[in-house]
């Protein structure tokens, strides 16, 4: 890749969910922004090197893409039997005339696409995928890729997604005071998953995917920026932050998973967890607390003791019994139940943890057996451990994970 | 842009209640379609008669048959449709949510199709 071509890329990935967000409002049709922005990085590229940088690249691709659909339209022989692109034409005919200064991003324009992306009559897996190509800059193979499913899956399932946008007329706006904070929760899910995706893979040969890693966080940053004053959102990076920040203290130097409790403290980013602190600060002084904040408290908790006997858990068992309140799932109250493992009695945590599993609710669910296999490790009873951890190993799909037991049973 | 809300709920659900139950969901279905006819934004609103009453048809070598009943059997039956004509998928939820059957069945939007 030339040197400009490594710069576009970059620039890019940065700004293409601004640069094509602006652009949906002022050319009101996502397939023709979309098409207009290709023709715009194509002009880049072949550009660029020759003239430098523009002050604004994200600038010039608007004002350049906005000038490409104007031909577009133009050139276009169906537009004399469409009233719409006639009007769109004259419009954007009038503007480029009247407007000749460069256009920019706005801001307001990037919330709406995030809404739209993340919209709920859309599969969630399809607003992952929109969601990394649309405002990540993330190519359909790059999707593929992260998410183990060929090239085509992640290609029909783009253009399924445009198509209900353009055919169901799901809006390109901000969802009014009523709705914000429930289709936000959506917006924050989205990219939850696509955090968790990187973090703990469910399935493959690596542990973690750094680069989905790096595009969740860079999406939350970018959400917090457009939504300062929703906690739920600061909540949320906070979260990825601290997680984060224990990266290379979970896995070994053969790329063998770490528990919390054995990982060295040494190796976690003191500035990382340092910066995770003050936005769950800075997001539970708002005083309207959520899931997301909760989970960062937990996770600010952990980040927070200097040894894992330092760890106050029975802060983290309130905690959970607070976020059990905005999350009523069998999975918050199995890490609540380890929570009390260590606040109170691996017996105790037994008892919840094989309440939970007679509910068959989480039957095929790996870490519930994890978590009951540890807890019978605890005291002694080393024959059932060992059935527990077999029964986790068959449900297991994530190959890092499978080698971890693997490892707990040979130690028996 | 025009949706078709098709109202889906099970039958023997409506059958099994009461009078009053009825009688207030029925009022709530009143309430709702003024409210829609008052919007203009309702272009139809027709409740339909239970699926025990449904002739299914279909043509095959330019021979008629027919049967009794839907053409499939399925937990929720088709009971009645809105025809509504707003600005965009999200309005279209939010009418659709006002729907007494969306509490115990289901309501399908589909766009009506354009041609252009």
């Amino acid at each position: 890749m030339s040197q400009a071509a490594r710069a576009l890329d970059r620039i890019f990935r940065a700004e293409s969910g601004a640069v094509l967000a602006t652009l949906i409002r002022v050319l009101g049709d996502f397939q023709l922004a979309e098409d207009a922005l290709q023709d715009a990085l194509a002009s880049a590229l072949a550009t660029w090197p020759s003239s430098g940088l523009p002050a604004s690249p994200a600038g010039w691709l608007i004002t350049t893409a906005r000038r490409k659909a104007l031909d577009r339209l133009r050139h276009s022989r169906i537009v004399a039997s469409k009233a719409p692109e006639i009007a769109l034409l004259a419009q954007l005919e009038r503007a480029d005339r009247s407007e000749p200064s460069e256009l920019s991003p706005v801001p307001d324009d990037q919330l709406r696409l995030i809404f739209t992306c993340c919209h709920p009559a859309l599969s969630s897996e399809a607003q992952v995928a929109l969601t990394l190509q649309v405002l990540g800059g993330l190519s359909i193979a790059e999707i593929a890729r992260a998410f183990l499913v060929n090239d085509s899956t992640i290609a029909q399932r783009l253009s399924r997604a445009k198509h209900k946008i353009a055919h169901a007329h799901i809006p390109y706006e901000i969802p009014d005071r009523a709705s914000l904070a429930s289709r936000l929760h959506g917006v924050l899910g989205v990219l939850y998953l696509v955090f968790n995706e990187g973090y703990l893979a469910t399935s493959g040969r690596q542990l973690v995917r750094g680069d989905l890693v790096a595009d969740a966080l860079r999406l939350a940053r970018g959400l917090v920026e457009l939504l300062p004053d929703e906690p739920e959102a600061v909540g949320l990076l906070a979260l990825m932050v601290l997680h984060d920040a224990r990266r290379e203290a979970r896995i070994d130097e053969r790329g063998e998973l770490i528990l919390l409790e054995e990982q060295d403290r040494g190796k976690w980013d003191a500035e990382r967890i340092a910066e995770g602190v003050r936005l769950v600060e800075t997001a539970l002084a708002q005083l309207r607390p959520g899931s997301y904040q909760i989970q960062a408290a937990i996770a600010a908790l952990h980040a927070e003791a200097a040894t894992a006997a330092d760890t106050d858990w029975p802060q983290i068992v309130l905690l959970y019994d607070q976020l059990l309140r905005y999350e009523p799932t069998p999975v918050v109250e199995l890490n609540r139940a380890v929570a009390i493992c260590f606040a109170d009695s691996p017996e105790r945590a037994l008892a919840l943890v094989d309440d939970l599993a007679g509910r068959g609710v989480l039957s095929s669910y790996a870490p519930l057996y994890l978590a009951r296999a540890d807890l019978l490790r605890r005291l002694g009873r080393n024959d059932e451990a060992y059935e527990c951890y077999r029964h986790a190993l068959s449900l297991a799909e994530n190959e890092q994970v499978r080698r971890f037991i693997e490892r707990r049973l040979r130690e028996k | 842009m025009k949706y078709l809300l098709l109202i889906y709920e099970a039958e023997k659900v409506w059958a099994a209640m009461s009078k009053e139950e009825q009688g207030s969901i029925f009022n709530e279905y009143m309430t709702l379609t003024e409210d829609f006819a008052k919007s203009g934004k309702m272009s139809a609103c027709e409740p339909l008669e239970p699926t025990s009453t449904a002739t299914t048809l279909r043509v095959r070598n330019g021979k008629p048959t027919s049967v009794d009943g839907p053409f499939a059997e399925t937990k929720e039956q088709l009971g009645g449709i809105y025809v509504i004509d707003v600005k965009d998928l999200d309005e279209a939820m939010a009418w659709a949510a006002r729907i007494p059957a969306a509490r115990t069945g289901s309501i399908e939007i589909r766009p009506v199709m354009k041609f252009d």
